[in-house]
C-alpha cells in the first residue's frame, strides 16, 4: 500500500512489490556538490561519487547514478556497501543499462538495492526484475500501482538471469 | 519437430495475455506510439503504407501440417486470403487488424506458434538449412542448437532492447545454405578429429545498408559453451553497439570499429565471468532436444529400383524430368528425396500463397512427408522426407496447384521483398519488377542453358531482398520522385561470399528487363563452356557488363 503520509506527492518508488516511500534525492550531473555540507539520502552522479570515493564507499546514506553511456567498471572495488545504485533510463529504449545491472550483481557480486530510474516503464518492469534490479523509480506522469502488475508478466524463464527474489535456473535443467 | 512441454505453452501464453494487456492500453490512450512500438514490434506487428503487418515466426524454418491449417485459417478470416513466406523463413501476414492481432496470437498458440521476437531490436528468429537432417552434405543436424537458442534468446530479459535487431544463423553443411556469413552471428557447425561437435563462430555480417561479411572471431568452441558464448557477445554489443545512429547500430559496425581482434577479446573477458555458469549446456540438456529430431522411421527401400522406376517416368513426361532436375534434391535416406515446392509462378507476387494452397499443401505434406514442411530463405516451401517412389503423384498434385514450377535456383526465382506495393519504408515496386523479368524470361530451355542465376530484389536500401548478395542484384531507388532501379553483380551467399558491385546508374522500370538481356548477352559471350554465371563474372569482371549496358 501506498505509504505517502508524510510526503507531499505520492512517491512512484517500487520496492519488494509495494509502493513506498522515497527519501531518495538525485543529485544532478552539472549540479554543485560539497562533500562536508552534503545532507543525507542523495543519490550523486557517477563522476562525482568518484571523486569522493574514499569518503563515500562506506557510507550508508549516499549512493551512487549511472547514466545510460557509464559503465559500471569504476565501481568494481568499490561498491560492495554502497545503500543504493541506481542506473538511468534516459528512454527506455536504450537497454544498456540491463547489462550494467547484470555486471554489478553477478560480477562485482554487489547486494544493496540497485535501481532503475528515469523513462521506467510497466512493460520492461519484468526485464528489470530479471537483471537484478531490487527497486523502481516509475517515471514521474506514469502510473506506479498500474506498473507493479508488470513484475509479474511471466511465470517462467527460459534461460538465467540475476533476479534477487528468486534466483532461477534454466528451464533446460529442470525438464 | 519440437513439441512443446508445460514451460514453454505457459511462456507462450503469458505472452499472449500481456500482449492483449499491451494493446488494449494502447488502445485506450495509456501508451504512447513511442511506447507502444518496440512491445508490437516484439510481437512481429508492423503499420504498414496499407494496414499493419504481422510476422509470425517459424522457428529454424520447420513447421507442421497443423500449424499450416490454422495459417490458413487465420489468412482466411483475419486477413484477405493469402501469406507471405518471408527471407527469413517465417510467415507474414499483410492486412490483419490491429485489434485483431490479440486474437490471432491467441489462435496461433493454440497450435505452438507465436510472432515473438520476429521485429524490433532484440534477437530474432535463428534461422538454417532448409534442408536440416536430410541434407546429403550435413554434418549434424543443426537444428537442436537452433532449438536451444531460440530457448535462450526467448525473452531474454538483457537483450530486449539492443542496439539494433540481431539475426543468428547455424550453418552444418558443406554447402552454406543459411547465408551465415551475412548474419550477426553465423555459427558453424564443425566436428573435431574425435567427431565431437565444435562451433566455430562469426561475428558481425549483415545487409541493410552497409552490407558487411562477418568475420570469425573464436574457433572450435566446445558445444557446452555455445549459449554462454553467445551471451558474452552480446552482452558486449549491448554495452558498445553504437546509439546515436540507428545506420551504424548493428554489430557490423561495432566489429569494424573495434577490429575483429580487439572485438574477440572483449568477449572473451566477458565470457570468463559466465563460463561453466547454469547456462552451460548439459549432455542431458542437449540429448533432450536432439530427441525431438531424431530422423522419422524411413522404410528400407532399394535405391537404384526406385531410380530406375524415375527413368521410366521420365520418359513419359518431359515435364516431370525437368522439375526432377530442378526441384527435387538428393536425401540421405536411400529411396527418399526432398522436394520444393516453388512459390514464384509469374504473376504472383514471390513468395505468396493462398489459403486454399495452404490447405492443399498441408494435404501433401501429410500424405508425402511425415506431415512436416520447412520454409526457405529463397521463400519456397520444403517438403523434406518423400519417397521416390511418390514423386510422380506428388508432381502432378502440385503441378495442378501450380507449385510445380521447374525453375528452383533459376532466373525466374527471385528473392524479392514486398516492395512498395505494401512496405512504407520503399523507394520503389519490387514485385512488378520480377513479373516483368519472369515474363521477359519465360523460355525455360534458355533459362536452363544460363544455368543457376541468383536474382535478388529489394525495394529500398534496407536490403530485405538481399540484393547485395544476388548474382544479380536490384534495389529500388528514388530518384527525383520516380521510381528506378540499380543493377548491381557478383554478389554470392554462400562458403564464398561475396557482396555484388554495382554496375553504374540507375534505371526506369520500364528499361530493367532490357539490362538485365543485356548482362546476360555478356555472360553468355564470354562463358566458356558450363560456366556459371558467378564463376564467369568473377573471371572477366565488371567492365565488359558496364560497358555493353552502357553502350
Ligand atoms: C513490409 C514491411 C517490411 C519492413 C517495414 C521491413 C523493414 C526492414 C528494415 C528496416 C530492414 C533493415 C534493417 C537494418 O539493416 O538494420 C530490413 C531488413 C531485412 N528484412 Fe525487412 N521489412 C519488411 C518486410 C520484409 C519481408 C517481407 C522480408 C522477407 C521477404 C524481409 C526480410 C528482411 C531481411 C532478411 C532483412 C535483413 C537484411 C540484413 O541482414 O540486414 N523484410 N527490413
Ligand atoms: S527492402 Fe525496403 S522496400 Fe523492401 S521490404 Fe525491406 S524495407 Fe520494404
Amino acid at each position: 500500500m501506498p505509504n505517502s503520509s508524510n510526503s507531499i506527492k505520492p512517491s512512484n518508488l517500487i520496492k519488494d512489490q509495494q509502493i513506498i516511500d522515497n527519501p531518495w534525492q538525485i543529485i544532478a550531473k552539472d549540479a554543485e556538490f560539497s562533500i562536508e555540507t552534503a545532507g543525507d539520502h542523495l543519490l550523486l552522479p557517477l563522476a562525482t561519487w568518484l571523486q569522493h570515493a574514499e569518503q563515500l564507499k562506506n557510507s550508508k546514506t549516499i549512493g551512487v547514478w549511472l547514466d545510460s553511456d557509464e559503465s559500471p567498471e569504476p565501481l568494481q572495488a568499490l561498491c560492495q556497501s554502497i545503500p543504493v545504485i541506481a542506473i538511468n533510463f534516459p528512454v527506455f529504449a536504450d537497454g544498456r543499462g540491463y547489462s550494467y545491472a547484470r555486471t554489478l550483481r553477478d560480477y562485482y557480486a554487489y547486494t544493496g538495492d540497485l535501481r532503475a530510474i528515469g523513462d521506467v516503464l510497466h512493460d520492461q518492469m519484468y526485464f528489470y526484475k530479471r537483471c537484478g534490479f531490487s527497486s523502481y523509480l516509475i517515471r514521474e506522469d506514469a502510473n506506479a500501482e498500474k506498473a507493479l502488475a508488470g513484475l509479474n508478466d511471466f511465470s517462467a524463464n527460459y534461460q538465467v538471469g540475476s533476479d534477487q527474489a528468486n534466483p532461477d535456473t534454466p528451464i533446460f535443467q529442470k525438464r | 519437430m519440437y513439441i512443446y512441454d508445460q514451460y514453454d505453452r505457459q511462456i507462450i501464453n503469458e505472452r499472449v495475455n500481456q500482449f492483449r494487456g499491451q494493446t488494449d492500453r494502447f488502445l485506450a490512450g495509456e501508451l504512447s506510439e513511442t511506447e507502444f512500438l518496440p512491445l508490437r514490434l516484439q510481437n512481429g506487428l508492423y503499420i504498414q503504407r496499407l494496414a499493419p503487418m504481422l510476422r509470425v515466426a517459424v522457428p529454424y524454418g520447420l513447421y507442421n501440417t497443423a500449424q499450416l491449417r490454422k495459417l490458413a485459417h487465420i489468412a482466411r478470416h483475419y486477413d484477405k486470403g493469402y501469406i507471405h513466406v518471408s527471407t527469413r523463413q517465417n510467415f507474414q501476414l499483410n492486412w490483419p487488424r490491429l485489434e485483431d492481432v490479440p486474437d490471432i496470437l491467441e489462435e496461433l498458440a493454440t497450435v505452438e506458434m507465436h510472432a515473438v521476437q520476429t521485429s524490433g531490436n532484440c534477437i530474432r528468429n535463428t534461422t538454417t538449412d532448409q534442408y536440416a537432417g536430410v541434407a546429403i552434405d550435413e554434418i549434424e543436424d543443426p537444428r537442436p542448437w537452433c532449438e536451444l537458442i531460440r530457448q535462450w534468446s526467448t525473452f531474454h530479459p538483457e537483450f530486449a532492447l539492443l542496439p539494433r535487431k540481431f539475426k543468428i544463423a547455424v550453418c552444418a553443411t558443406e554447402e552454406d545454405r543459411a547465408a551465415f556469413k551475412f548474419h550477426d552471428i553465423g555459427v558453424e557447425l564443425v566436428h573435431n578429429d574425435e567427431g565431437h561437435t565444435r562451433f566455430h563462430v562469426h561475428v558481425g555480417g549483415g545487409l541493410g545498408r552497409t552490407p558487411v561479411i562477418s568475420q570469425l572471431i573464436k574457433k572450435d568452441l566446445h558445444w557446452q559453451h555455445l549459449i554462454t558464448y553467445l551471451e558474452a557477445v552480446l552482452r558486449v554489443y549491448n554495452q558498445l553497439g553504437r546509439r546515436d545512429n540507428k545506420y551504424k547500430a548493428r554489430i557490423k559496425i561495432l566489429v569494424k570499429a573495434m577490429g575483429p581482434e580487439a572485438f574477440a577479446e572483449r568477449v572473451d573477458q566477458e565470457w570468463q565471468h559466465i563460463k561453466g555458469d547454469e547456462n552451460t549446456l548439459t549432455e542431458e540438456a542437449v540429448a533432450r532436444v536432439q530427441a525431438f529430431f531424431a530422423p522419422q522411421d524411413y522404410d528400407v527401400l532399394d535405391d537404384s529400383s526406385c531410380n530406375r522406376e524415375l527413368a521410366s517416368q521420365r520418359l513419359e513426361s518431359n515435364d516431370f524430368g525437368r522439375w526432377l532436375d530442378k526441384n527435387v534434391q538428393p536425401h540421405k535416406q536411400d529411396g527418399y528425396a526432398i522436394v520444393n515446392l516453388a512459390l514464384k509462378p509469374t504473376g504472383i507476387a514471390p513468395g505468396d500463397i493462398t489459403d486454399l494452397q495452404m490447405e492443399a499443401i498441408a494435404d501433401l505434406a501429410d500424405q508425402y512427408s511425415g506431415g512436416l514442411l520447412r520454409n526457405t530463405h529463397q521463400q519456397n516451401i520444403v517438403l523434406a522426407d518423400v519417397k521416390k517412389a511418390d514423386l510422380f503423384a506428388l508432381w502432378q498434385r502440385c503441378d495442378a496447384l501450380n507449385i510445380a514450377t521447374p525453375n528452383l535456383g533459376h532466373l525466374s526465382d527471385p528473392i524479392c521483398c514486398p516492395g512498395g506495393d505494401y512496405c512504407a519504408l520503399a523507394n520503389a515496386k519490387s514485385i512488378p519488377i520480377a513479373e516483368a523479368i519472369q515474363r521477359q524470361f519465360d523460355d525455360i530451355d534458355y533459362l536452363y542453358d544460363l544455368g543457376p542465376i541468383d536474382l535478388n530484389i529489394s525495394g529500398c536500401m534496407n536490403a530485405c531482398g538481399h540484393h547485395h548478395v544476388g548474382h544479380i542484384g536490384i534495389l529500388g531507388v528514388d530518384k527525383k520522385g520516380r521510381e528506378f532501379y540499380q543493377i548491381s553483380l557478383g554478389g554470392n551467399m554462400g562458403r564464398e561470399a561475396s557482396i555484388a558491385k554495382i554496375l553504374g546508374p540507375s534505371f526506369s522500370p520500364e528499361e530493367v528487363p532490357t539490362v538485365i538481356e543485356k548482362v546476360l548477352d555478356v555472360f553468355v559471350k564470354q562463358r566458356q563452356p558450363e560456366e556459371q554465371f558467378i564463376d564467369t563474372y568473377r573471371r572477366v569482371g565488371i567492365d565488359p557488363f558496364k560497358e555493353y549496358v552502357y553502350a
